[in-house]
């Protein structure tokens, strides 16, 4: 993967940064500077200008909600729609707070792909008629509810150092 | 009054009133009916799955009452359930109650029941 030429341009020192924030993201300053042989306010400065720059967008937590006791069922649904259309549906989506993860694909048809997240089954079934099936430019639905997460993660900057180019 | 009542029941409801055909939780088929005549249409050409999915759900007795307001038509496909058909013989007597219904608040001369 590359960036792109209108990309914030990152030199060694920001990617070692990033990579340590994404270990952890409350690691001090210090810390962070120790591991790279930089100041920490070196580490201050960069992680200022790459939080202006939006490279870095948030800090979250990861919040395992078996644990916390939250019943809910996690679905894979593929929305098959006309082409004029797909892009107002995938927005449509996007803004709802059952939708956690929007995409579009552009495969033998255009289809829209969507993490769905519900208490019960029966939810679910209800977002899926009530909120999705009247949008205009759907053409069907399929739904896959997903019994078992293997793996959960976001793209790491360690991706970088396994095949992947800056 | 009774023309006004057909006539509410045979309305076309906006879209997201309509009613959507699914084979399973979260699969639509595609088809959708917005009005009593378009349903009795679906009915004949439909996943038979779907007929049988929606009609043990009780999808079908709740649509007909919530958003058509017929209570008859309502009151016919819940006894249908208790039928327990599957298959094309619960596409035939599903389109032959719902044709029926439909043909008698077609008719001006045709008592209605409600």
């Amino acid at each position: 993967m590359k960036l792109k030429k209108n990309e914030a341009s990152l030199d060694q020192a920001d990617l070692e940064i990033l990579k340590a924030l994404q270990e952890d993201s409350r690691q001090t300053y210090t810390a962070i500077g120790k591991r790279l042989g930089i100041t920490h306010s070196t580490v201050y400065d960069r992680i200022r200008k790459m939080e202006k720059q939006k490279v870095i967008r948030n800090y979250t937590t990861f919040i395992d909600l078996e644990k916390v006791g939250v019943k809910h069922i996690l679905a894979i649904v593929t929305v098959y729609t006309d082409p004029k259309e797909t892009e107002r549906v995938a927005e449509k989506l996007a803004k709802s707070p059952e939708v956690l993860e929007v995409y579009t694909s552009l495969s033998d048809e255009l289809l829209i792909m969507a993490k769905i997240v519900a208490a019960t089954q029966e939810d679910l079934h209800a977002f899926v008629a009530n909120s999705i099936a009247p949008l205009d430019g759907v053409l069907r639905i399929r739904t896959s509810m997903i019994t078992k997460k293997l793996k959960e993660t976001h793209f790491s900057i360690n991706n970088y150092t396994r095949g992947l180019h800056l | 009054m009774n023309s006004e009542i057909n006539s509410r029941i045979l309305r076309t409801v906006p879209r997201e009133k309509a009613f959507y055909f699914f084979t399973s939780i979260g699969n639509y088929t595609g088809a959708s009916a917005a009005s009593l005549k378009e349903f009795m249409q679906r009915i004949k050409e439909v996943n038979i799955k779907s007929l049988e999915f929606h009609l043990h759900r009780g999808d079908f007795e709740k649509w007909t009452t919530e958003v058509l307001e017929d209570q008859w038509l309502a009151g016919e496909i819940k006894r249908l359930q208790k039928f327990g058909l599957t298959g094309d013989a619960l596409r035939n007597q599903l389109y032959l109650t719902v044709s029926r219904r439909m043909k008698r608040l077609t008719s001006p001369s045709s008592p209605v029941h409600f």
